[in-house]
C-alpha cells in the first residue's frame, strides 16, 4: 500500500502543466531523435541537457523531460529499421530482421503500429516491474560477477546461429570479423593499445554507432548509387503502405510473445553491464527458438519477430532505471547520462535515493507512465505519416539518408576521423551485400565482443588463473546449461533429425513409385 | 579546531585575494566554450557543465557555456586537437583531470607532452579511497596491505580505471608506501567505471575497492561499505571526517584525483588572466563551497603558474611509480 500512496504522490508531482508540456515535448523530439540514424537514446539526451539548464527546470521537471525523450528514442529507433532497413540505434537492429521483409510485403503500417504497441507493452510492465521489484532485484545484478556475465555475453554468442536465416558459416564470419573490431584499442586489463596503429583515434575503440551508421545506411546509399542506371526508382515506389493497423489475430499472435519478451528483456536491462541490445537480441533470439523450431518464418517478415525485440528493448530501458535507481550504477549508456544529470543537480545517486529524494523517484516513475500512454497515442495516429517516407523516391531519399548519416555521426563526435571510419564501413557492408553475408552479426560481435573478454580476464584473474571458475557457481552452471541444451544440441540433434527424416522420405518414396 | 581555523584563513585570505583579481579583468570570452574530452556522463562532462552552470550563474560569463563533448583516446583527442588546430582560441577551456596527467606522464597522448598547453586552475579535488564490503574481516588498512604482502594472490582490489590508470596508481601508491617492494604483485581488476566495481564489490566477486570518494559516497551513507582509509594529507571536513587517512595509520600515502582545467597554448596572457581569475572567483564562492561539499570534493585551490607546477609535480610522480610497475620503460 506505501508503494501506490507513494505512486499517488508521484503522480501530484508529474502532473502540472509545466510537465505534461515538458512529457510531451521530450517524447516528440524522443522519438525524432530516435529515428534519425546515428541520434540515439544517449546522444537524444545529452544533447537536451542543455536545454533543461538554460530553462533553470528544477530536479524532477528536468528528469521528466530527459526520461521522455530516452523513452521516445527507444520508441522512434524502429520506425527507420523497419521503413529503411537502417537501424535508428543500437537496440533497433533486430528489429530490421522482420521489420523491414513486412514492408516490403506492404505491411509497413502494421510493422509500425504493432511495434509501437509492443514498445508500450514492455515499457509499461518494465515501469511496474521498477515499481515493485527495484529493491529486489538488485540482488539479482549483485549475484552476477565477472564469471556469470562471462556466461551470460557466451549464451548470447551462441544464439547468433539462430540470428541469421541462411548461411550458418557465413553468419559465424561476420561475428569473427565483428569481435576482431573489438579488439581495437586500449585493452583495459593491460592498458596496451592494440590495433590502434598510434593513431589516438583508435584508442577507446570504435563507436558502434559509426558501424552501424556506416555498415546499414551508407552501403545501402551505395547499393543505390551502383544500380541508379537500373529501376531502382520503379521497385521501391511500388511498396505498398497497406492497412494502418494490425488485425486483431496478429495482436493475439503476439501477445504471448511481448509477454515473454518484456520478461527477458526487462532482466537484460537491470543487469548492469548488459543492457537494451541484449535484451532486443536474447528476446528476438529466444522467441525464434521457441516459435519457429525450423526457421521458415522469422527473417522472412513474421510479426512476432518486429514484436519481441520492440518488447525486449523498451523494457531493458526500463529495466536500466533498476540500478541506476536503487544502486547509483548506470546500466546502460543513457542511465550514465541520466545519473550525471542527477549529480549536477545536487542529488546522490545510491542505495538511499528512494528514502533521500523519494519526490524525485516516484516523480520519475510517474512521468515514466504518462510518457508512455503519451508515446503511445502519439505513435500509433503517426503512422500513416511515417510510412509516408516509402513514398519517396530513392533519388530523394537517398542522399538524404547519406546526409543525415555525415551529420548525425559528425553532430555527436565532432571528429572527421569517425567519418573517415564510417565510410570504410560503408565500403564494407557494401562488398559484404554483395557476398549476402549478413551484418547485424558484425555489430553483435562488436557489441558484446569487449564485454565478454573483459569479464572471462577479470573472472581469471581474480582466481589466480584458474579456469574452473567460469562454472563455479550455480547461475553460470545454468546460464551455461542454457546456452548448451538451447543452443548447440539443437544444432547436432536437428541435423541428424533432419537426415534420419529424409531417409524416411526416401523410403516413402520409393514405396510410392 | 586548529586545522578547521587554519583552513577558514585560508579561505577568507582567498575570498580577497580573488575580489581583487576581479578588477583586473579586461577579457570577456565572447562566445564561450569547455570541452569534455568524454562523452557526456563522465567526470569532465560534470567539470564542464557544472562549472559552466556556475559561472553563468553567477553572472561571471555573460553568455551560455557551450559544452562540446569530444570524447577518444582518454582525453587524447581533445588534446591533440586544442594543440594542432585551436592553439590561439581565446575562447576555449578544457576539462583536465589526474587522468589527463596520468596519460601525459605514461606518455599515451602520442606526440604531446603537458607544456603544449597552458595549465589554468583548478577547482577542487577528490581524494581516493580504498574501500571494503561492510562485512568483511579486514579491519583497517594495515591489515589488508599485509594480507597484500604475504600473499598478494589472496586479495582482489577493483577499481573503474584501465590498469596504469589512476585507481590503479592509487592503491599501487598505499602499497608502495607500506613496503611493499615489487607493487607489480598486487592483484587490480579493472572496471567500466567505479560503479561497476563498487557493485562487484557488494557482489563478492573482489575484496577491495579503490575509487573516488564521490564514488563510494552513496555506498558509504547506506552502510554497504566500510572505508578503510581516505589518501588525503588530513581528514576531510562535514560528513567525511569520520574516515580515518592512510596516513594516520601509519601508510603514508596521498592519492588526489584534482579536477581542472587546461586552456590552448598560444591563449593570450590577457585572456589566461582572465580565465583563471573568473575560475578563482568561482572557487571562492559559497555556492561553489556547497557543489563541492554534495559531491565529497576536497579543498585544492591552485590558480595559474601555482596549478602549472603541481601539474608537472605530479606527472613527474606518476611517470616514477609507472616505471616501477613497467608500464613505461
Amino acid at each position: 500500500m506505501d508503494t501506490f500512496m507513494s505512486l499517488a504522490d508521484g503522480f501530484a508531482i508529474a502532473l502540472t502543466w509545466q510537465n505534461i508540456l515538458l512529457a510531451l515535448l521530450g517524447c516528440f523530439l524522443g522519438t525524432i531523435m530516435g529515428a534519425l540514424p546515428g541520434l540515439g537514446p544517449s546522444n537524444g539526451v545529452a544533447i537536451l541537457i542543455p536545454l533543461a539548464f538554460t530553462l533553470g527546470l528544477g530536479a524532477t521537471p528536468s528528469l521528466i523531460l530527459l526520461t521522455s525523450v530516452y523513452y521516445g528514442a527507444m520508441y522512434g529507433g524502429r520506425i527507420s529499421s523497419i521503413l529503411l532497413n537502417i537501424p535508428g540505434d543500437e537496440p533497433a537492429m533486430m528489429t530490421c530482421l522482420d521489420g523491414y521483409p513486412m514492408a516490403q510485403k506492404g505491411m509497413a503500417g502494421q510493422a509500425l503500429s504493432l511495434s509501437g504497441i509492443a514498445s508500450f507493452v514492455g515499457a509499461f510492465f518494465a515501469t511496474w516491474g521498477l515499481i515493485f521489484l527495484a529493491p529486489q532485484l538488485v540482488k539479482i545484478a549483485l549475484l552476477f560477477g565477472p564469471a556469470e556475465y562471462f556466461a551470460l555475453f557466451a549464451l548470447a554468442f551462441m544464439t547468433l546461429g539462430g540470428v541469421s536465416s541462411t548461411n550458418q558459416a557465413k553468419s559465424a564470419f561476420a561475428a569473427a570479423l565483428g569481435l576482431g573490431f573489438a579488439m581495437i584499442g586500449v585493452d583495459t586489463q593491460t592498458g596496451v593499445p592494440r590495433f590502434t596503429f598510434g593513431e589516438v583515434h583508435l584508442y577507446d575503440g570504435l563507436d558502434f554507432l559509426v558501424a552501424i551508421v556506416g555498415l546499414f545506411a551508407l552501403s545501402e546509399v551505395f547499393i543505390f548509387l551502383e544500380h541508379r542506371h537500373g529501376d531502382a526508382d520503379g521497385t521501391a515506389s511500388k511498396i505498398k503502405v497497406g492497412r494502418l493497423t494490425p488485425p486483431l489475430s496478429m495482436l493475439k499472435q503476439t501477445t504471448p510473445t511481448m509477454i515473454r519478451s518484456t520478461l527477458l528483456g526487462f532482466l537484460a536491462g537491470v543487469l548492469p553491464g548488459a543492457g537494451a541490445s541484449l535484451g532486443s537480441f536474447i528476446a528476438y533470439s529466444f522467441e525464434k527458438r521457441l516459435v519457429d523450431k525450423d526457421g521458415k518464418t522469422f527473417g522472412k517478415g513474421d510479426p512476432r519477430g518486429v514484436a519481441a525485440p520492440e518488447a525486449g528493448n523498451n523494457a531493458a530501458a526500463g529495466g536500466a532505471l533498476v540500478p541506476m535507481l536503487a544502486l547509483g550504477v548506470p546500466g546502460s549508456g543513457t542511465t550514465a547520462v541520466l545519473l550525471a544529470v542527477l549529480l549536477s543537480l545536487n542529488i546522490t545517486p545510491g542505495p538511499l535515493l528512494f528514502s533521500q529524494n523519494p519526490d524525485v523517484v516516484w516523480g520519475l516513475i510517474a512521468a515514466l507512465f504518462i510518457a508512455n500512454f503519451m508515446l503511445l497515442a502519439m505513435n500509433i495516429p503517426m503512422v500513416g505519416l511515417f510510412t509516408r517516407v516509402l513514398m519517396v523516391p530513392p533519388r530523394i531519399l537517398m542522399p538524404v539518408v547519406a546526409m543525415v548519416s555525415f551529420v548525425g555521426i559528425y553532430g555527436i563526435s565532432g571528429s572527421s576521423f569517425d567519418l573517415l571510419v564510417m565510410v570504410g564501413f560503408g565500403m564494407l557492408g557494401w562488398i559484404l551485400r554483395k557476398f549476402d553475408v549478413p551484418l547485424v552479426p558484425i555489430i553483435l560481435g562488436t557489441l558484446l565482443g569487449n564485454a565478454m573478454e573483459n569479464n572471462l580476464r577479470r573472472a581469471i584473474t581474480i582466481d589466480n588463473g584458474n579456469w574452473l571458475t567460469l562454472v563455479d557457481s550455480p547461475l553460470s552452471i545454468t546460464l551455461w546449461v542454457i546456452a548448451i541444451v538451447g543452443f548447440i544440441l539443437p544444432l547436432i540433434i536437428g541435423r541428424k533429425v533432419k537426415s534420419k527424416m529424409h531417409a524416411r522420405r526416401d523410403e516413402e518414396g520409393s514405396l510410392a513409385d | 579546531m586548529i586545522i578547521k581555523a587554519t583552513r577558514l584563513t585560508v579561505a577568507a585570505a582567498l575570498l580577497g585575494a580573488s575580489t581583487f583579481g576581479a578588477f583586473a579583468e579586461g577579457f570577456t570570452p565572447e562566445n564561450p566554450e569547455c570541452i569534455a574530452p568524454a562523452n557526456p556522463g563522465g567526470g569532465w562532462d560534470f567539470t564542464c557543465r557544472q562549472v559552466g552552470k556556475a559561472l553563468q550563474d553567477l553572472g561571471l560569463i555573460e553568455k551560455t557555456m557551450q559544452v562540446v563533448n569530444l570524447a577518444g583516446g582518454g582525453g587524447g583527442v581533445a588534446y591533440a586537437e586544442v594543440v594542432n588546430k585551436r592553439a590561439d582560441d581565446n575562447d576555449l577551456i578544457v576539462a583536465a583531470s589526474s587522468a589527463t596527467a596520468t596519460r601525459l606522464a605514461q606518455g599515451a597522448f602520442p606526440g604531446n607532452t603537458m607544456d603544449q598547453v597552458r595549465w589554468l586552475a583548478s577547482i577542487g579535488a577528490d581524494y581516493g579511497v580504498i574501500a571494503v564490503a561492510k562485512d568483511s574481516d579486514i579491519a583497517d588498512l594495515p591489515a589488508l596491505l599485509e594480507m597484500i604482502k604475504t600473499d598478494p594472490r589472496s586479495v582482489s582490489v577493483a577499481g573503474g580505471s584501465a590498469v596504469g590508470g589512476w585507481d590503479h596508481l592509487k592503491v599501487l601508491i598505499a602499497a608502495n608506501a607500506y613496503g611493499i617492494d615489487d607493487v607489480r604483485t598486487v592483484k587490480y581488476i579493472a572496471f567500466d567505471g567505479g560503479g561497476e566495481a563498487v557493485t562487484q564489490l557488494l557482489a563478492g566477486s573482489v575484496q577491495a575497492f579503490t575509487g573516488d570518494i564521490s564514488e563510494a559516497k552513496g555506498f558509504v551513507d547506506s552502510g554497504d561499505i566500510r572505508v578503510l582509509a581516505v589518501l588525503s594529507p588530513e581528514r576531510l571536513g562535514g560528513e567525511f571526517a569520520e574516515f580515518p587517512t592512510a596516513k594516520e595509520q601509519g601508510v603514508d600515502a596521498i592519492g588526489a584525483n584534482w579536477r581542472g582545467f587546461y586552456a590552448p597554448g598560444d591563449m593570450s596572457d590577457e585572456a589566461y588572466d582572465a580565465w583563471v581569475s573568473k575560475i578563482a572567483d568561482l572557487y571562492a564562492t559559497p555556492e561553489w563551497k556547497e557543489i563541492m561539499a554534495n559531491n565529497g570534493m576536497a579543498p585544492l585551490d591552485l590558480q595559474g603558474a601555482a596549478f602549472e607546477t603541481f601539474v608537472s609535480e605530479s606527472v613527474a610522480q606518476i611517470q616514477a611509480i609507472s616505471k616501477d610497475i613497467g608500464i613505461i620503460k
